[in-house]
């Protein structure tokens, strides 16, 4: 009995805790949608639900996007089929073959607020009960972007001049549905920056350039749908989408042969520990440190990539010699032997012929910052402190020792080390968030 | 359709000409003088929108299934236009923008393309569906119809193009088997898709005219763009991978290549055995890396001259799983694994690391088994020179229903004289002695020595 109250004290305590670690960006975000679809829960349970049947028809539409959610490059989560219906829902003017001529002027925005969260929640109970993430921000995101475009829309429908000038519309919805996606791309960016520690100008750079292709391909679908309503009527939503489907399968492949890749680099980089040559874990943790750092400085993902590629095969090299060096560490063997290393790795990499500028990491991780030759790139030099401490801190939490080993560094940074890369470093390493990703 | 007609006998060019002349003959006649200029005008923006779509079509499945939606303008011109519309509109592919089509190639598809959207406007009017643009109230009424127009399209269509690959394979000319990797399901699914987009851009353009055009491409010149993307990502895990595998074979002097090669062996049983193209995909990876885990093995393990230990040898048994120990965190790699973890059980149950027998052995396993073993014969080792590929051949023949499954060594000898083999460069003697496997373990004509203890 007491052991049973224990361990629900110590549940709950976690499950607290875990509230806690959230952070404030992405509580606010839950609390503006959670408000959001409160108010306009509320709002459609005293009024009379203005035409059920398109209600009901988009309401299926963005719940069965919502369950063909979409993984993105750099563990993004969209859901393009949602979005695009729940877009569509609220630019909504006409639709065909209903009483009174089809006019939607009357659906307010609240309404469509309402439908949007209803469906995207019952989208979602299948990923729950499959023990998937419910992506709870994501949905969140995009239901705020969402009702700012019904906010501003709703209104304008009762407007003549809007409704009988299709190009006047279109002009109107292109400009809205862009900042629906800028708004979606300004959330996305404040949470992964809050969450990985990136610059907020960088994350949204990044998350403008992953999503645009995808935004644009919903932004036409949602107008598609609206358009096509007038002739077609709802009965016909299902077909208005398939373009949009065919966007979806392809970025599927897209998403998953990128995955796949870095899947497999990480495997491979393992060979090295596998056949002895470096202590087990290191390419993981040189690589996790070295992103950690590039983020700090402020590296945009592309070269983030690079940059964990190229820390990941690092000792790729090292296959090259007869005889694995003693503890593997790189950072006591002599610099001719080191730059032998990174050579002998380089070209290993460059034989792909695809990933020249993760050559071009390797073979410059061995140079000194400051030395006589011009100065190797910044990625080159995050690998060649992440891996000395690594070298010398390895799986160790211990903080004493992570702070030697940083002092350390600092000593050598007129010569070996550029001091940025050395202060970011220690700036990750005491946090420790690095562990995190 | 590419390269299909290919160079042109006599017989099919009087079959392509009968085609174009009956599709001019049908067409020509048509009135065009009551159409007013706004109809001229919708004609050439459908048309522009066949060129733009069938200009590049989306791989979607594979190479076999691409997706070039330029028969939805044609469809949609059946909805907007008419039959003489919808046949201009398939005519226009004479002038379609890929270099590589021939003369014969583009007047075939021209009027191929014509006929089709010709018989599909007959079809369509015929039924009494609405032409020109659709009001909301026309619209049960157009589903029927338009539905039997767009099997009219697709049987004409393919049934013309039927007759050009029967001519073309009746020159006599030997041609590689062509396998259709695309199923029937998967054709109809393309061929709904064209349907179902031709009505969106009849509907959409009540609305918004030919803007209808430009909001219909966007997602799918998205598409496009993402999986050209694909391509290249998936060149480039490729070349990664390969070099990868090249720099754990840096060891050993004797075994360069070898993964390629087991990669390519496994690769050609898998079509030979009609295996699905993704599977195939799968096998090839996995025939790369099956002796990745060989990096687990000690050095001096390998190149250990004369009998081995027992712990030696146990060693040397432990390399699939160190392989497996590796790839395992490679999600798509599912069935690559088992292939990786077991390429050295034997049909017979004397193998390792687990000892299965005969179909408990997973087919990755008993195909990269077998290209394995064929590749080690056929290369120089340190202890003798590289077999001819006959003697291999008859090698396996001999392991096949003990060491290696029946099926598979058929199915390899076959696909070895329709592709042939290349076989690894005569490897000279190595520059220094430290890079050399006294021993192979692959190799099934000598088998690994091993102290007897008691």
């Amino acid at each position: 009995m007491t052991g049973e109250a224990t361990a629900t004290a110590q549940r709950s305590a976690e499950r607290w805790s875990s509230w806690q670690a959230m952070d404030s960006g992405r509580l606010l975000l839950l609390a503006a949608a959670g408000m959001l679809t409160v108010a306009a829960i509320a709002h459609s349970a005293t009024v009379q639900v203005v035409a059920p049947h398109p209600a009901v028809a988009f309401g299926v539409l963005i719940a069965l996007g919502e369950l063909l959610r979409l993984a993105l490059p750099g563990g993004r989560e969209a859901a393009p089929i949602a979005t695009a219906g729940a877009m569509a829902y609220a630019l909504l003017m006409y639709v065909g073959q209903l009483p009174g001529h089809g006019r939607l002027d009357n659906v307010s925005p609240l309404q469509v607020i309402a439908v949007a969260a209803i469906a995207m929640t019952i989208g979602a109970l299948p990923h729950m009960a499959a023990g998937r993430p419910v992506g709870l921000t994501g949905m969140a995101s995009r239901l705020v972007a969402v009702s700012c475009v019904a906010f501003v829309f709703r209104p304008l429908t009762g407007i003549g001049v809007i409704v009988s000038h299709w190009w006047l519309a279109a002009a109107v919805m292109t400009v809205l549905v862009i900042s629906g996606c800028l708004i979606d791309a300004v959330i996305g960016a404040l949470i992964r920056a809050d969450d990985l520690g990136a610059r907020f100008g960088v994350a949204l750079w990044d998350e403008m350039r992953v999503q645009w292709p995808l935004g644009a391909a919903v932004g036409a679908s949602a107008m598609i749908i609206v358009f096509a309503a007038e002739t077609m009527g709802i009965a016909g939503l299902a077909v208005f989408v398939v373009p949009l489907l065919v966007t979806q399968l392809a970025f599927r492949r897209y998403a998953g042969i990128r995955s796949t890749y870095l899947q497999t680099v990480r495997a491979l980089a393992r060979v090295t520990e596998v056949g002895g040559y470096v202590e087990g874990g290191h390419s993981r943790r040189v690589s996790v440190l070295a992103v950690a750092v590039g983020r700090e400085l402020g590296m945009s993902e592309p070269d983030l990539l690079d940059l964990e590629y190229a820390a990941l095969m690092h000792d790729i090299g090292q296959l090259s010699l007869r005889d694995p060096i003693p503890g593997g560490a790189t950072v006591l063997v002599s610099r001719p032997d080191q730059q032998r290393i990174a050579e002998l790795g380089a070209d290993v990499i460059a034989k792909a012929g695809v990933l020249d500028r993760v050559a071009e990491l390797v073979r410059c991780q061995s140079l000194p910052a400051r030395g006589d030759s011009p100065q190797p790139p910044v990625g080159s030099r995050i690998i060649r402190a992440a891996n000395a401490f690594d070298d010398l801190v390895g799986a160790s939490a211990d903080r004493d020792r992570s702070v030697a080993a940083l002092e350390r560094l600092r000593l050598d940074t007129a010569y070996e080390y550029d001091a940025g890369v050395v202060e970011a470093l220690s700036e990750v390493a005491g946090r420790r968030r690095f562990s995190r990703l | 359709m590419r390269g299909v007609v290919g160079r042109v006998s006599r017989a099919a060019w009087l079959y392509i000409a009968a085609v174009v002349i009956v599709a001019v003959a049908l067409i020509a006649p048509m009135r065009f003088d009551a159409h007013g200029y706004l109809w001229w005008v919708e004609l050439g923006v459908l048309q522009l929108l066949f060129l733009i779509c069938d200009s590049s079509p989306t791989p979607l499945a594979s190479r076999q299934s691409a997706w070039s939606p330029s028969s939805s303008a044609t469809l949609a011109a059946v909805v907007l236009l008419g039959p003489a519309g919808a046949g201009l509109v398939g005519g226009i592919s004479v002038f379609s923008l890929r270099r590589q089509l021939g003369l014969a190639e583009r007047l075939f598809n021209g009027a191929m393309y014509a006929l089709s959207g010709y018989a599909a406007g007959r079809a369509y009017a015929a039924l009494g569906g609405p032409v020109g643009k659709l009001v909301p109230d026309d619209v049960p009424a157009v589903i029927w119809p338009f539905a039997v127009a767009a099997a009219v399209h697709v049987v004409t269509n393919h049934g013309l193009l039927w007759g050009a690959i029967q001519l073309t394979r009746a020159e006599g000319r030997r041609r590689e088997r062509v396998r259709v990797e695309s199923s029937l399901s998967l054709l109809l699914a393309s061929d709904l898709g064209y349907a179902v987009l031709g009505l969106l851009i009849a509907a959409l353009w009540t609305v918004t005219g030919a803007f209808a055009a430009v909001l219909v491409l966007v997602p799918l010149f998205v598409a496009r763009w993402a999986m050209g993307q694909f391509a290249e990502q998936r060149r480039a895990y490729s070349a990664t991978m390969e070099a990868l595998c090249q720099a754990v074979e840096t060891k050993d002097f004797y075994t360069r290549g070898h993964s390629e090669r087991v990669s390519r062996g496994s690769g050609m049983i898998a079509r030979e055995i009609g295996m699905r193209p993704d599977r195939a995909d799968a096998i090839r990876y996995a025939g790369m890396l099956h002796d990745v885990g060989k990096l687990g093995v000690p050095t001096k393990v390998l190149q250990k001259e004369g009998a081995l230990s027992e712990e030696e040898y146990a060693a040397i048994q432990l390399h699939p799983m160190r392989g497996l120990e590796i790839v395992r965190e490679i999600g798509f790699l599912d069935e690559a694994l088992t292939g990786i973890m077991h390429h050295h059980e034997r049909i017979d149950g004397k193998g390792y690391p687990m000892g299965l027998a005969a179909d408990e052995i997973p087919e990755f396993a008993r195909v990269i088994a077998v290209a394995d073993a064929f590749d080690s014969m056929t290369s120089n080792r340190s202890y003798r020179r590289a077999r001819g590929i006959d003697q291999a051949v008859r090698e396996l023949r001999r392991g096949s229903g003990s060491q290696f499954d029946p099926a598979l060594v058929d199915a390899f000898i076959v696909a070895l004289q329709r592709e042939g083999w290349r076989l690894p460069e005569p490897a000279a003697a190595p520059l220094d002695h430290q890079t050399v496997t006294v021993q192979d373990h692959d190799d099934p004509t000598a088998p690994l020595r091993v102290v007897e203890s008691l």
